[in-house]
């Protein structure tokens, strides 16, 4: 077993987290092994990073900022990769730009 | 974000009789419309970015749910539309299933925290196996009204 991973990010495009950046991030961390959960900085529960159902409950809007977690020998390699989907605005606009 | 605050209870079909997907999202839009919910005239123009958006990506999310949608600069107030498929429709869904709840959302391109709030209300009852059944077992529109008031009121449980 590895160590828990952990990073923050803030949900920066305009439109936040809706089904298509949820889909992108569902299916990218459906490529990993590792156990991955999201959770809002200002709620308790997190929810399952696999499960676009389960990231759409979070009504993350832009400028929510989130906790993913991962588990797992793959969970480094996880993290990079879904930080900077949400870092790259899910390669739409950012909210500066509207 | 309540269900009842989206669904517009005119634009409940619970044996709705749509066979593909298009024609589903098509007869939701145009209950939408009956039900004087949005403006006839934007009509075509509903349903062509709605059938575009669910070719760009599916939101068949799995458990014979889905949630076309879209969001238009002339809508004012989201509102939601309802349909329930007992035979099962071909969704292009992620998991391969037929989908057999249909939430169709039209909302406000201006105000997108609107959308996610009611993609919320929509998905923490939908992702509940209890709730997907007993809206199955709906047949008639005062069915599921009563059904999504027990959702609203937190009734039904997990």
């Amino acid at each position: 077993m590895s160590a828990n991973t952990t990073a923050i990010v803030t949900i920066s495009n305009r439109l936040g987290l809706h089904a298509r950046p949820a889909m992108m991030l569902a299916e990218t961390a459906m490529r990993f092994d590792a156990d991955i959960s999201v959770r809002r900085l200002d709620q308790d529960a997190g929810v399952d990073a696999k499960s676009i159902m389960q990231l759409m409950m979070l009504a993350a809007v832009c400028g929510t900022e989130l906790e993913f977690t991962a588990s797992g020998t793959d969970a480094d390699a996880a993290m990079s990769e879904l930080t900077a989907l949400v870092k790259g605005n899910f390669s739409e606009d950012a909210v500066d730009d509207h | 974000m309540k269900l009842l605050d989206i669904v517009v209870k005119d634009a409940i079909d619970p044996q709705l009789a749509a066979t593909s997907r298009d024609e589903a999202i098509t007869m939701l839009v145009d209950r939408l419309i009956e039900a004087k919910a949005v403006d006839p005239g934007h009509r075509d123009e509903f349903i062509s970015a709605i059938i575009k958006r669910e070719r760009r990506g599916s939101t068949g999310f799995g458990h014979g749910v889905a949630v076309p949608h879209v969001k238009h600069p002339e809508i004012e107030k989201l509102v939601a539309a309802v349909g329930v498929s007992h035979d099962g429709i071909d969704f292009n869904s992620l998991d391969g299933n037929p989908v057999h709840s249909i939430f169709l959302i039209i909302s406000p391109e201006q105000k997108p925290e609107e959308h996610l709030e009611a993609m919320e209300a929509v998905f923490s009852n939908l992702s509940q196996d209890t709730f997907r059944s007993f809206l199955l077992q709906a047949t008639t529109v005062d069915h599921v009204t009563s059904l999504l008031e027990e959702a609203d009121s937190s009734t039904l449980g997990n």
